[in-house]
């Protein structure tokens, strides 16, 4: 266990490594000269090279990123370009409503897709898990950005029944997390009903209906807990996925977290925030794979580290 | 013999504000606002920052030296009671209001004028606006990081500061009253170095009470302030954050007072055309004017007949429905609410057959091959595209480079890269409302350098001179001759057509029935977008 969990650590961080290094060598090759940008346009040659100097962007680039990791070592994600404050500062402003929105919004995502996932495998090939399966796969494949605006509009503008966006109290956070959730909840949905429909062909499922058990006793001591292992690794998965809805998602509703600064980082190039993002995302993602796969440890003793 | 300006300007423009206003209605003091922006504001030291968001949050945090009567462009002094030029246009002497404090508690003084524009010019502040100071006698030195000093400034005593230029500059007192030359306290700032911008002490109207990164932030009123009676406003809430649509949606609800990223292009229509929106919405000029540069080096645009007909063969009122009429057309570089605006001159009229014409007498009767630079952003390729429609009526085939901001910006300041870019999205909005500042950048032959604004490469020497000698033109009794020696400038350039003058951009603020003082607070050409410390709540 130990063993396993330190090779998945190591991973982790040549995972990391690899990120941090692409995004770096990506916003390195952008046109954008951030001297340029912080000197203004009123602005010398000499002081652009002055200003350019200070960042170290004279250097070679591997000495750039180097300097970068080592900062990074340090907790260290520079100054913004355009805000001038700490990366770290900005981002840690942020984390809360983030995460806040995060475990709400998959929460929603396990409630909705879970139950409709079982749903359609207990009434496979009716009209009814057709019509299921139909509304997941519109679901996950919806743009963001319509959705959370149609949602804005409908249960916002026109029924009231939540406020226009903004953060603060549960009223605030229930409208992005449900419009979140039910884009998302066909991954699970679709996973859970074909994972169910799997278990339900096993034999000790046709011994426990022999023996006398009744079916909902079935369905929730024997099939359910067997067809929802696939489900945790997907949430770490999910993790990712989730992040890209996010930058979208409290863009459109105002919601403070991490994605609205990396969406605003993007439009005015400020290099060292999407890094920064950039690595966080990557570390949310590499860590909630890591404990996914640790609990699947725990959720099924059939599965064995110790020779794999 | 020395002109002297009195403080006195200050008080009858007081007194002309509060008797245009007391016609509608009087103002009142109290209440608080509610303030809605997108993006994150990217920091309040006045040093730094440079965005149509933070300017005049900055102008109500902070004062300089110099000012402008609110809702126009005329210069006023601001913390100095009074100002004298020496004859020789050299030597400005600032006289400073006594017993104006900082939010901290501390008495403005002459040392605190200096320490701040040092601070500014040092290159280790990485100031956006050094470069405007150049003209200060000791400025190379501070720039180039030798000496944190600039010689060229002194302080007799407390209440005086000497600033003496290296050249007469008709523009010094604008750049006085820039942000970059807002009066700091150094115990602030060096308390909390990098991070000045998130904890800004001022003397100004307001004080910044809380700032939650990314939700809000929160200004009250200074007290103290050493305008009587001003500002009106006890709090304004900034929340940031908020989709412009939603902001507008929740200004109709009444739950906010200002929506300050405007209205955005998509919903423009809807809401002009709304008979409730038109009484919340303010129009305004600004210092801005769209523009396609005519590389005058690359061939076959070095020929004067060939501009000639491009500047006809462009039909600018359509360009003006592109964008849902949010401009008006332009005729010459100046923007209208800029000094020096010639409003007899007619430009180059709207005439396909006539640039027709011209094009054949230069020897391009078939037409030619050329590229469009565009940045990508909406609207501009869609304005490139109505462009290269009308150029293509004359025989002009135009191919459209839409590019990122950053990659136009390089183009255009390559001499034989772009032979025409469309400046929408990127130039020219005045930094200050003097002529001066749409000509050396854009026009003079110090921006056609590589890596400079001037993509029309457009150097004539003899125009350079005439605005070195309009700008020595420092007396305020010489002013208006000067504005008219700026118009002729500009006009004169015009024969040589290195631009197709466009459209000058408009301004739209919205704000909620509530809100009262003159229109052109809300749409003021300097404190922009809102100038904060004259608004009311009624």
């Amino acid at each position: 266990m130990a063993w396993y969990v330190t090779k998945r650590l190591f991973y982790a961080v040549l995972i990391l490594l690899g990120v941090t290094f692409i995004t770096y060598f990506l916003m390195y090759l952008i046109p954008a000269d951030p001297a340029r940008q912080i000197a203004g346009r009123s602005a010398t040659v000499e002081v652009v090279a002055n200003i350019r100097h200070q960042l170290g962007l004279d250097l070679p680039f591997y000495q750039q990123y180097l300097r970068y990791l080592g900062n990074l070592l340090q907790g260290d994600l520079g100054r913004s370009y355009v805000q001038r404050s700490q990366v770290s500062d900005l981002m840690a402003a942020r984390i809360g409503p983030t995460l806040q929105l995060m475990a709400a919004g998959i929460g929603v995502e396990l409630v909705i897709g879970i139950t409709l996932g079982i749903v359609a495998a207990i009434k496979r090939n009716s009209a009814l898990d057709r019509m299921l399966m139909a509304f997941s796969f519109i679901g996950v494949s919806s743009p963001h950005f319509i959705a959370a605006m149609l949602a804005l509009y409908f249960f916002a503008v026109k029924l009231g029944w939540f406020p226009l966006g903004g953060y603060g109290g549960i009223e605030h956070l229930l409208l992005p997390a449900i419009t979140l959730g039910v884009l998302g909840s066909g991954w699970y949905s679709r996973m859970v009903r074909s994972s169910m429909i799997d278990v339900l062909h096993q034999d000790f499922i046709r011994t426990a209906r022999a023996k006398g058990l009744t079916r909902v006793r079935v369905l929730l001591r024997h099939v359910l807990p067997n067809a929802i292992i696939p489900v945790i690794p997907m949430i770490g998965i999910d993790i990712g996925i989730f992040m890209s809805g996010l930058v979208v998602v409290e863009s459109v509703f105002g919601w403070p977290g991490i994605g609205q600064l990396a969406w605003q980082a993007i439009q005015q190039v400020d290099i060292p925030i999407i890094v920064g993002v950039t690595t966080l995302s990557a570390v949310a993602i590499v860590v909630g794979n890591l404990i996914a796969d640790i609990a699947v440890l725990f959720v099924d003793p059939r599965i064995d580290v110790k020779h794999s | 013999m020395q002109k002297i300006l009195k403080g006195f300007a200050l008080a009858a423009l007081a007194a002309a504000i509060s008797g245009a206003v007391q016609a509608q209605d009087t103002p009142k003091p109290g209440g608080d606002v509610i303030v809605t922006y997108q993006n994150d504001v990217a920091t309040l030291d006045p040093a730094i920052g440079y965005d149509w968001q933070n300017w005049s949050m900055i102008k109500s945090l902070f004062d300089g030296l110099m000012d402008y009567e609110p809702g126009t462009t005329n210069l006023v002094p601001d913390l100095a009671e009074r100002y004298e030029i020496s004859d020789d246009g050299l030597t400005y002497t600032f006289h400073l209001r006594h017993g104006v404090k900082f939010h901290n508690g501390r008495e403005m003084t002459a040392a605190d004028v200096k320490y701040s524009l040092e601070r500014t010019v040092n290159p280790k502040t990485q100031s956006p606006g050094a470069g405007f100071f150049s003209s200060i006698v000791g400025f190379d030195e501070a720039s180039s990081g030798a000496t944190t000093t600039l010689s060229g400034i002194s302080t007799p005593d407390d209440y005086t500061v000497e600033i003496t230029l290296s050249a007469p500059d008709a523009t010094f007192l604008h750049v006085m009253a820039l942000n970059f030359a807002s009066v700091v306290p150094k115990e602030a700032v060096e308390k909390w170095g990098p991070d000045f911008g998130k904890h800004p002490v001022g003397t100004g109207a307001f004080k910044l009470k809380d700032w939650a990164l990314g939700q809000h932030l929160t200004f009250v009123k200074n007290d103290d302030y050493y305008r009587q009676g001003i500002p009106y406003l006890d709090q304004i809430d900034f929340q940031i954050g908020q989709d412009p649509n939603v902001a507008l949606l929740r200004l109709q609800r009444g739950e906010v007072d200002i929506a300050g990223d405007g209205i955005p292009p998509a919903q423009f229509l809807q809401f002009k055309n709304d008979p409730d929106f038109q009484k919340l919405m303010v129009v305004g000029d600004q210092l801005h004017t769209g523009y396609v540069t005519l590389n005058v080096t690359m061939p076959p645009l070095d020929n004067l007949k060939v501009r000639q007909a491009i500047n006809m063969a462009i039909n600018k009122d359509r360009i003006v429905r592109v964008i849902n009429g949010r401009a008006t057309p332009a005729n010459q570089p100046l923007p209208p609410a800029m000094p020096g605006y010639d409003k007899d001159y007619q430009g180059y009229p709207y005439d396909p057959e006539k640039a027709k014409a011209l094009l054949e007498e230069a020897g391009f009767g078939d037409g030619f091959d050329t590229e469009l630079y565009v940045m990508n952003t909406d609207p501009q390729p869609r304005i490139a595209q109505a462009i290269q429609q009308d150029l293509s009526e004359i025989g002009i085939r135009a191919q459209i480079k839409s590019l990122a901001q950053a990659n136009v910006i390089a183009a255009g300041g390559e001499e034989d890269q772009a032979p025409m870019i469309w400046s929408g999205g990127m130039a020219w909005i005045a930094d200050f409302p003097d002529p001066s500042n749409f000509w050396g950048p854009i026009l003079g032959c110090e921006g056609a350098v590589p890596g400079g604004w001037n993509w029309a490469w457009y150097c004539n020497e003899k125009l350079d001179a005439e605005a070195d000698a309009a700008n020595a033109m420092v007396k305020p009794d010489q002013q208006e001759a000067r504005a008219e020696r700026w118009g002729e400038i500009f006009t004169t350039a015009m024969d040589d057509a290195p631009w197709v003058p466009i459209f000058n951009e408009q301004r739209y603020t919205v704000h909620s029935a509530r809100m009262g003082g003159e229109d052109a607070l809300y749409v003021d050409p300097v404190h922009v977008p809102v100038n904060y410390d004259y608004i009311w709540v009624k």
